[in-house]
C-alpha cells in the first residue's frame, strides 16, 4: 500500500506558489504606520486586526485599533463596550508598548464632521433634518466612509502629539470588500451630482436652460413621495452645501493617506470561493488604485491533518470495520480523518488557484480556532498564528 | 409534512460567512420539490444565485433555473430566479403605477434614479421588498405575468434585516404622506402577516448564535414573523458521546485503534495511531463548543433545522442534497 500523498502535510498549512507573509516584520517596521484589514464579511477582520495590534504593542510599539463591530465579550475584554468614540487604553498588555482600542460610532463621527466643519446653526439645522439623520445611522456607505474619517482623524492626532505609531484599522463588514474604498467617492459624487447641484441653484449658469425639467422633476417626485419630502431635501442639500467643500477635501486626504508609503493593506479572507474571490478583487483594485498591499490572511483553514493516510484509503478501511461493527471507534475515527482531509484538499486547491493568479501576494495561513477568541490570552495565540 | 404550510414568503438571513444565500437556494429547491413553482430572489447585487446554479449572471428578469425533484406522484414544481435590481425596479415601479412618461425620462436624465436608489435611505429597501411584494401578491388579473406558489428571499444579513423589511417606519421620517407611503404600508401588513416567515442561518459559534438572538428579538419588537431558525455547516457526527468525551480527555484506547487499523488492511504505526488520536480530541473539542451552542439555538424557542458541512464544497448537487435535508425536517 502506498503511503504517500502529496497534498497534504506541509502544502496544508503553507500556501504554495506564493511567498510566506512575515508579519513580525510587517509590525516592527517602524516606517509601517498604518494597517487596514480588509476582506468580505464573516471571515474575521476584527479578530485579525485585534490580534495585529496586540502583538505590535508587545513588541514595543504604541498602536491604537480601530474596530467595527466587535463581539460583545471581545469589546469586554479589550475595555471598548462603551461606544464614545474615543480611544481607550487596553489594559494587561505585556511590554514596553501600549496599545489603545476603540469601536467606530458611525453617526457620532459624522455629526462631529458637520459641527467641525458648519457654523453652530447650520450644524444644528443639518442635524435635525430626517434625510442627514437617515443618511448618517443608515445609509449603505456611510459606515465606510467614517471609518475612513476615523482614521484621517487618528492619523492627524497621531502625527500632531506623538500619541502612537501603529494605527490599525478594521473595515466594516461590506457586502462586498471594496465598498469601503467607493464610499468616499460615491458620497462627494453624490453631492456633485447633477440632481443635488439643481437642487442647489436651479436658475444659475448653464443649469438655466434644464430649469424647466426640474419642475417636471420635482413634480413627478412629489406626486410619488409627497411634497414634504421635496421641501425637506432641499433644506438638507442646501444645508449640506455649505460643508460640502470640506467633505470632499477630507476624502482626498483620506485617499492620499491610503495611497502613502507608511500604509500596508492586508486583505483577509477564508478559505472558501466566495471570500476568495472577493480576495482577488480587492488585490486587483488596490493595484489599480496603486494602494500598497502587504499580504493575504487566510483565516479559518482546516487544521493540518495526519498526512500518510488518504482520505479514499481511511474510508475503504472505515467500510470494511463497519461491515463487522456498525458503531466501530475505529471506523469513526476514519471517516473524521477523511473528512478533514478532503476539506484540506480543497482547501489547498482553492489557494493554489488564487496564488497561480496573484503570485505576487504574499499570504499566511491561520488554522480555524477550536474556540471563539474573546481575551487577550486568545488574541495572542491568534498573533502567533499569525507569525507562523 | 412543511412547518410552514401558509407560508408565501420564505425570508432567509443570517450573519455573513453563515451560508444563507447557499439555504435559501436549497428551500427553493425544496419547495419546488414539492411540486411548487417557486420564485428565488436576490437583492444584494452579488449574482450570488447564478455562481450556485453555475449559469451566466441573472438580467433583472425572471428565468428559470432548475427543476424540484418529483415525488410522491406528484409533478416536479420549478425554481425561477430574479435578482433584483433597485434601479430598474423603480423604473418599472413608476411606469407600472404612475404612467409617468416624459417626467421618468427626466427622472432618470437629472440623475433622480440614481440619486433615490443609492442615496435616499429607505428608498432603496422599498424598492426591493416592493417588486418582492409585487411577486407574492400577483394574481390572474395580472395578465402574462408568472404565478408563484412560493417566494424565497435572500436577504440581507442578519444584522439589517429588521431595518430591510420595517419599510413604513424607515420612511416615516422622509414621506410621510403620497402614495409610497400608502404602498410601504401595504407591504408591511404582508411582510407582518402568517403569510410571510423570516428564517434565521446561523453556525454554531458564539457571535453568529448571539446575533442570531439578537435578530429574533428586533423582529419580534418590530412584529415581523420569527420563522425557523437553519444551523448550516453542522460537523459530521461519527463518534459517539462516551467516545467524545474519551476522545477529550485523551484517554481512548490506543491498543483497540491500532488493532482495528491493522484488521482493516491499513499499514499502520505509532505516528499514524497518533495523528488521528490528536484529530479526534481536536473535533472532540470543537464538537463541545458546538453542542453549548446548540443548547443556546434550542433555548431561542423557534423550530430549529440543522444542514451537514459538505466537505468537497456546494455546487449544484450539494443544493439537491441539502434540499434533502430541509424537506425531511420540515421547513420546505
Amino acid at each position: 500500500m502506498t503511503r504517500s500523498h502529496p497534498r497534504v502535510g506541509p502544502l496544508a498549512s503553507r500556501a504554495t506558489g506564493g511567498k510566506q507573509l512575515d508579519v513580525d516584520a510587517l509590525l516592527d517596521d517602524p516606517g509601517t504606520g498604518i494597517i487596514v484589514c480588509c476582506g468580505s464579511g464573516g471571515v474575521g477582520k476584527t479578530t485579525t486586526s485585534a490580534a495585529l495590534a496586540l502583538r505590535a504593542a508587545e513588541r514595543g510599539r504604541k498602536v491604537v485599533v480601530l474596530t467595527i463591530d466587535p463581539a460583545r465579550r471581545l469589546a469586554q475584554s479589550m475595555g471598548i463596550e462603551a461606544l464614545d468614540n474615543t480611544p481607550r487604553p487596553v489594559t494587561g498588555v505585556h511590554g514596553d508598548g501600549s496599545l489603545d482600542a476603540m469601536m467606530l460610532d458611525m453617526k457620532r463621527t459624522f455629526d462631529e464632521v458637520v459641527e467641525s466643519q458648519a457654523t453652530p446653526e447650520k450644524a444644528k439645522q443639518i442635524l435635525e433634518n430626517p434625510f442627514y439623520i437617515a443618511l448618517s445611522s443608515s445609509f449603505a456607505g456611510t459606515q465606510e466612509y467614517m471609518a475612513m474619517e476615523k482614521l484621517g482623524q487618528l492619523q492627524r492626532d497621531a502625527a500632531a502629539d506623538g500619541t502612537y505609531d501603529l494605527i490599525v484599522v478594521d473595515t466594516p463588514p461590506s457586502r462586498s470588500a471594496l465598498d469601503f474604498l467607493d464610499a468616499p467617492e460615491r458620497l462627494s459624487s453624490f453631492l456633485d451630482g447633477r440632481f443635488v447641484r439643481m437642487l442647489l441653484a436651479p436658475a444659475k449658469g448653464p443649469a438655466k436652460l434644464m430649469t424647466a425639467g426640474l419642475g417636471i422633476v420635482t413634480g413627478a417626485l412629489s406626486r410619488i413621495l409627497g411634497g414634504q419630502f421635496i421641501t425637506d431635501l432641499q433644506t438638507f442639500v442646501a444645508a449640506l452645501d455649505t460643508v460640502f467643500g470640506g467633505f470632499r477635501a477630507r476624502a482626498q486626504q483620506t485617499y492620499a493617506l491610503l495611497q502613502a508609503d507608511g500604509t500596508a493593506f492586508l486583505v483577509v479572507a477564508a478559505p472558501e470561493p466566495d471570500a476568495l474571490r472577493e480576495a482577488a478583487y480587492f488585490v486587483e483594485r488596490l493595484g489599480e488604485e496603486r494602494m500598497p498591499l502587504a499580504g493575504l490572511v487566510v483565516n479559518r483553514a482546516t487544521p493540518a491533518a495526519e498526512r500518510t493516510l488518504s482520505a479514499d484509503e481511511a474510508m475503504a478501511a472505515a467500510v470494511r470495520l463497519q461491515k463487522d461493527d456498525p458503531g466501530s471507534l475505529t471506523a469513526g475515527l476514519l471517516r473524521l480523518h477523511a473528512d478533514r482531509v478532503r476539506m484540506l484538499e480543497r482547501e489547498v486547491v482553492l489557494r493554489e488557484r488564487f496564488a497561480a493568479a496573484h503570485p505576487q501576494v504574499p499570504t499566511v495561513v491561520v488554522p480555524a480556532l477550536a474556540g471563539d477568541v474573546h481575551d487577550l490570552v486568545g488574541l495572542r495565540r491568534v498573533g502567533e498564528l499569525l507569525a507562523g | 409534512m412543511s412547518d410552514w404550510p401558509r407560508v408565501r414568503l420564505h425570508v432567509v438571513t443570517g450573519k455573513g460567512g453563515t451560508g444563507k444565500s447557499t439555504v435559501a437556494a436549497s428551500l427553493a429547491l425544496a419547495l419546488a420539490s414539492q411540486g411548487k413553482h417557486v420564485l428565488l430572489c436576490e437583492v444584494e447585487g452579488r449574482q450570488g444565485i447564478a455562481r450556485m446554479f453555475d449559469v451566466p449572471p441573472l438580467p433583472y428578469e425572471e428565468r428559470r433555473l432548475a427543476t424540484g425533484l418529483a415525488a410522491d406522484g406528484q409533478s416536479a414544481g420549478t425554481v425561477h430566479a430574479l435578482a433584483i435590481d433597485p434601479e430598474a425596479a423603480l423604473l418599472e415601479y413608476l411606469a407600472m403605477y404612475y404612467k409617468l412618461g416624459r417626467a421618468g425620462r427626466a427622472l432618470d436624465r437629472f440623475g433622480v434614479v440614481e440619486f433615490a436608489t443609492t442615496i435616499a435611505p429607505g428608498v432603496r429597501d422599498v424598492l426591493l421588498t416592493g417588486k418582492v411584494f409585487e411577486a407574492v401578491q400577483r394574481n390572474s388579473r395580472n395578465k402574462g405575468a408568472r404565478q408563484y406558489d412560493a417566494v424565497v428571499l435572500d436577504a440581507p444579513p442578519t444584522g439589517r434585516i429588521g431595518q430591510f423589511l420595517n419599510v413604513s417606519d424607515e420612511l416615516a421620517g422622509l414621506a410621510k404622506v403620497g402614495p409610497i407611503k400608502h404602498q410601504a404600508d401595504t407591504m408591511m401588513t404582508l411582510f407582518r402577516s402568517p403569510r410571510t416567515a423570516v428564517h434565521l442561518v446561523t453556525i454554531l459559534e458564539e457571535m453568529p448564535v448571539q446575533e442570531t438572538a439578537d435578530g429574533i428579538e428586533q423582529l419580534r419588537a418590530a412584529g415581523l414573523p420569527v420563522g425557523g431558525v437553519v444551523v448550516n455547516l453542522v460537523r459530521p457526527r461519527d463518534l459517539k458521546v462516551k467516545d467524545l468525551a474519551a476522545a477529550r480527555k485523551g484517554v481512548l484506547d490506543r491498543a483497540a485503534v491500532r488493532g482495528d487499523l491493522a484488521k482493516a488492511g491499513v499499514d499502520v504505526d505509532d505516528a499514524l495511531v497518533e495523528g488521528l488520536l490528536v484529530e479526534a480530541r481536536d473535533h472532540a473539542e470543537r464538537r463541545s463548543l458546538e453542542d453549548s451552542q446548540r443548547k443556546l439555538v434550542k433555548a431561542m424557542g423557534v423550530p430549529t433545522y440543522e444542514l451537514p458541512r459538505l466537505a468537497g464544497g456546494v455546487d449544484l448537487g450539494g443544493l439537491y442534497e441539502l434540499a434533502a435535508a430541509l424537506k425531511e425536517q420540515g421547513l420546505a
